[in-house]
């Protein structure tokens, strides 16, 4: 009998059909839409980057962190930083400040990580605020009120005020992309399949020989590093980081989690959903102040305690779908006609 | 009429079926005991017996109420204590505050404190110390006295010689006499089937879930039983 | 002279993150439950407690007579109808609800008062001193909040150890599934146990709310004070949370006799000293985190 490992689905081949020329249209916007879109779609894009990565944390790594705000703040520091006082170009300030946020993921996971469950989230959060105290009491850094972009940094990217936005633009939707891709093939790979065999249970897990604890070890400082390098391009188009702002954890990390959590953990398509629901409920409650976020609020406890899966998950329960398929499935071919 | 009757009793973890429409019944004042290899379903019926599990109300009938529905508190309020297998003593109480515990549901009765320091003399010594501090023995003791503080009318006993030596065994079914000659109805769970048949006056055996054997314990051929228990 | 001053300043304002930290230890020793909520409880006591005092003229401090059992209801109220809900669901529920509640409190109470800054006042008490070792003066206030403190621990001690109540909470955190074979009613229990801790989180709210300005957002940096001094002094040791307290607090009278922007900040270092040093804390007395 011939057997066979699949890994893509029917389901997941329209999507790929479906998707290519979304995703195309996507690339072309700056020629045929406006600077208010280009805004928009860069946040979709950074916001579902944040969420994939969140994801990636807490609903395959088991760790849920609170406090990655810590490394949006510290990438969009780093770069005012190297870009100000050390003048340095704006494209190489962008691609040092991912690794450096993480390399400072380093010593704090050997904090942290002697923490575990509810407490490893307070701790993450502790973390948070350290930096963002620090970073209001160290004067190169601008103290409480901040740094601000200098126009000579922004015409390194772009002579002219169209060209910088729709560089940027790009630059969200790539990295959006480069982190959704990432974390789809890591899922896919061998070691997607020891994430999920942590998530499901760390001591069998490591008793099969699973290295638990370089495995998380490796996923957070990748993380942080992600994690930092969308902050650099978020505050990039901000064109100011003040202490608050930058580690915000309203800002980058309570939208983000309601994401995942209301779209679907542990899943990648569940960010892309919760994303979408977000965005809409922003806009549509726009005029109502804070009130989105409450509804956001009462919408994840309300998942929480009926579909503890998200969106996506009730979506899978249902109909028994998979966009980004990540599992391997056994085909076995049809028995062979045998001659009486 | 009998004080416990399972119609039909079935129950699940999830999706897997433990129990498959056991059918048991007990009367007033009776010790029945109920043996099987491990994994057959004993501890699951208990636990289902004692609410632990949920099951459609009228597949348990109490004293001839459905009870399947109710949660372990409530059952205990209705006269069903349970000594659960392994002791299961409360590791920050003492063993007097374990005993208090168990009469937390203040239903009347003949049993307090007092009857079961007589009971139980060696506990009374021993009454202030934390209970992991006793011996395999006089925790089980600890765990039937924590029961009996709830005066129950049924009481469910899940491998009471587990882990203990022959000559603890026996003195913990010297007391489990004692306890029964007042009249109260001893459903007993055992590994240990000489003990259980001698403790009892009619046998259930179970076997993956479902019943293989019931029977009167006297006089009964204990090779037909291993036949049962083993499923040949 | 100067640093017996601090010290003693510090082991006072310990007082108070102590009376914070009572909440979170009985959620978690009970219901093995971390709340991130809990510091906006405590902020939520302050705002009612500045309803109560704006509404009936009451000074905040008498207030409490009305707090204390708003606060009960409300919490009794949230672990019988929410939480009790997520407790066989892992880790993710509780954390994510509880995380949901915080928002929302958080939110409500910007759109209800605003982001202003608001403070509850007392009167003469918040400034009276006294004189002791004839050149130190003491703030009367941290005096009396101190003793609070300590008088809500040995209270709490003496509900767990000596009565019939105690008795049940202890068995419930020791087995909760034998618990309830033995008769006890685990949801009503873990019901009361929020409720009362919420009473401890009513009166340290108004306390500091005496001393300290709130807003809205004031939340967050109370559960992490709180969640320090839990660390610090170790889990499962009300005594113990008391001395973590004593010790955040004598960190943060060191860095603020530094600079006072640096007060919060030596705080966070001293619990991450003991954190990567001794990080059970340094009177555990249960193990698990």
């Amino acid at each position: 009998m011939q057997e066979r490992v699949e890994r893509a689905t029917k389901a997941s081949r329209a999507f790929a059909l479906v998707a290519a020329p979304v995703l195309v249209a996507l690339v072309a916007l700056p020629w045929w839409s406006d600077a208010g879109w280009m805004r928009l779609i860069a946040e979709m894009a950074y916001y579902l980057a944040l969420a994939q990565l969140w994801n990636l944390l807490a609903g395959y790594a088991g760790l849920v962190s609170v406090g990655q705000q810590a490394y949006v703040g510290l990438g969009g520091y780093a770069l005012f930083y190297l870009t100000g006082a050390q003048n340095m170009n704006v494209y190489l300030a962008l691609a040092i400040a991912g690794p450096f946020a993480g390399l400072i993921a380093i010593p704090v996971s050997f904090a942290v990580f002697r923490l575990r469950g509810a407490y490893f989230a307070v701790g993450t959060w502790v973390m948070s605020e350290v930096f963002a105290l620090s970073a209001s009491l160290i004067a190169v850094l601008g103290a409480g009120s901040g740094l601000s972009l200098t126009p000579a940094i922004l015409r390194q990217i772009s002579p002219d005020r169209g060209g910088r936005d729709a560089i940027l633009y790009l630059m969200s939707l790539a990295i959006s992309v480069a982190v959704c891709a990432i974390v789809y093939l890591l899922l896919r790979s061998r070691h997607g399949l020891a994430l999920t065999a942590i998530r499901d249970s760390e001591p069998a897990s490591a008793s099969l020989g699973v290295n638990t604890f370089r495995t998380k070890f490796i996923i957070y400082v990748a993380t942080a590093a992600c994690t930092g390098l969308i902050g650099a391009l978020i505050f990039l188009q901000k064109l100011r980081i003040s202490p608050e702002a930058g580690f915000s954890i309203n800002d980058w990390t309570v939208v983000v989690i309601f994401m995942v959590v209301i779209g679907g953990i542990g899943t990648i398509e569940g960010p892309f959903i919760g994303m979408l629901v977000y965005i809409i409920l922003r806009e549509l409650l726009a005029d109502y102040g804070t009130y989105y976020l409450i509804l956001m609020g009462m919408i994840a406890i309300a998942v929480m305690l009926k579909a503890p899966s998200g969106i996506w998950g009730w979506v899978v329960q249902r109909y028994d779908v998979q966009l980004f398929p990540v599992g391997r499935r056994l085909v076995l071919a049809p028995p062979q006609m045998s001659e009486p | 009429m009998s004080l416990l009757a399972t119609n039909n009793l079935s129950a699940f973890y999830g999706d897997f079926q433990a129990l498959f429409g056991i059918n048991v019944s007990v009367a007033q004042g009776e010790t029945v005991a109920i043996i099987g290899a491990n994994g057959a379903g004993k501890t699951t019926f208990l636990r289902a017996v004692a609410g632990a599990l949920p099951t459609k109300p009228d597949m348990v009938m109490f004293d001839g109420q459905p009870i399947g529905h109710r949660t372990p508190h409530e059952v205990v309020r209705l006269g069903i204590a349970m000594v659960p297998e392994g002791r299961r003593l409360f590791p920050s109480l003492s063993v007097e505050e374990n005993l208090l515990l168990g009469g937390h549901s203040e239903r009347k009765g003949p049993w307090n404190l007092r009857r079961v320091y007589e009971l139980f003399p060696r506990l009374r010594e021993l009454r202030h110390l934390p209970a992991p501090a006793l011996s395999g023995g006089q925790q089980q003791m600890a765990a039937m006295g924590r029961a009996l503080m709830a005066n129950p009318r049924l009481l469910l006993c899940d491998e009471l010689s587990l882990g203990l030596a022959p000559v603890v065994i026996r003195d913990i079914y010297q007391c489990l006499g004692a306890i029964t000659a007042d009249g109260t109805t001893v459903v007993l769970v055992e590994q240990d089937i000489n003990r259980a048949l001698d403790a009892s006056v009619r046998f259930y055996c179970f076997q993956e879930g479902r019943l293989a054997l019931s029977a009167p314990t006297k006089n009964f051929d204990r090779s037909a039983i291993t036949a049962a228990y083993f499923g040949l | 002279m100067e640093w017996l001053n601090i010290l003693i300043q510090g082991s006072l304002l310990g007082g108070i993150y102590a009376l914070f930290a009572i909440g979170l230890s009985m959620s978690f020793g009970i219901m093995r439950l971390v709340n991130i909520a809990h510091g906006d409880f405590i902020v939520l006591s302050a705002y009612v407690a500045l309803v109560v005092t704006q509404g009936t003229g009451l000074d905040p401090i008498s207030s409490l007579v009305i707090v204390v059992p708003v606060m009960f209801v409300v919490g009794y109220a949230i672990q019988r109808g929410l939480l009790n809900h997520t407790l066989s669901g892992g880790l993710l529920p509780p954390l994510l609800v509880t995380f949901g509640i915080s928002v929302i409190i958080q939110n409500g109470l910007l759109q209800g008062f605003g982001a202003y800054t608001q403070r509850l006042h007392e009167g003469a008490i918040e400034t009276a001193s006294v004189q002791i070792f004839g050149s130190i003066s003491i703030g009367v206030y941290p005096l009396v909040v101190f003793a609070v403190a300590v008088f809500a621990i040995a209270s709490l001690q003496l509900l767990f150890y000596r009565t019939g109540l105690g008795r049940a909470f202890r068995a419930v955190s020791d087995d909760a599934d034998t618990a309830e074979l033995m008769g006890i009613d685990n949801r009503k229990l873990y019901a009361l146990a929020l409720g009362i801790a919420m009473i401890f989180t009513a009166i340290a709210g108004v306390l500091f709310a005496i001393r300290t300005i709130f807003d809205p957002a004031t939340g967050p940096i109370r559960l992490i004070l709180a969640f320090e001094a839990v660390i610090i002094g170790g889990l499962g040791n009300m005594w113990g949370t008391l001395v973590g307290g004593v010790v955040l607090g004598v960190a943060q009278a060191v860095g603020a006799a530094l600079s006072p922007t640096w007060q919060i900040l030596a705080g966070h270092i001293a619990f991450l000293i003991i954190l990567i040093v001794r990080p059970s804390g340094l009177f555990p007395r249960t193990k698990d985190l």
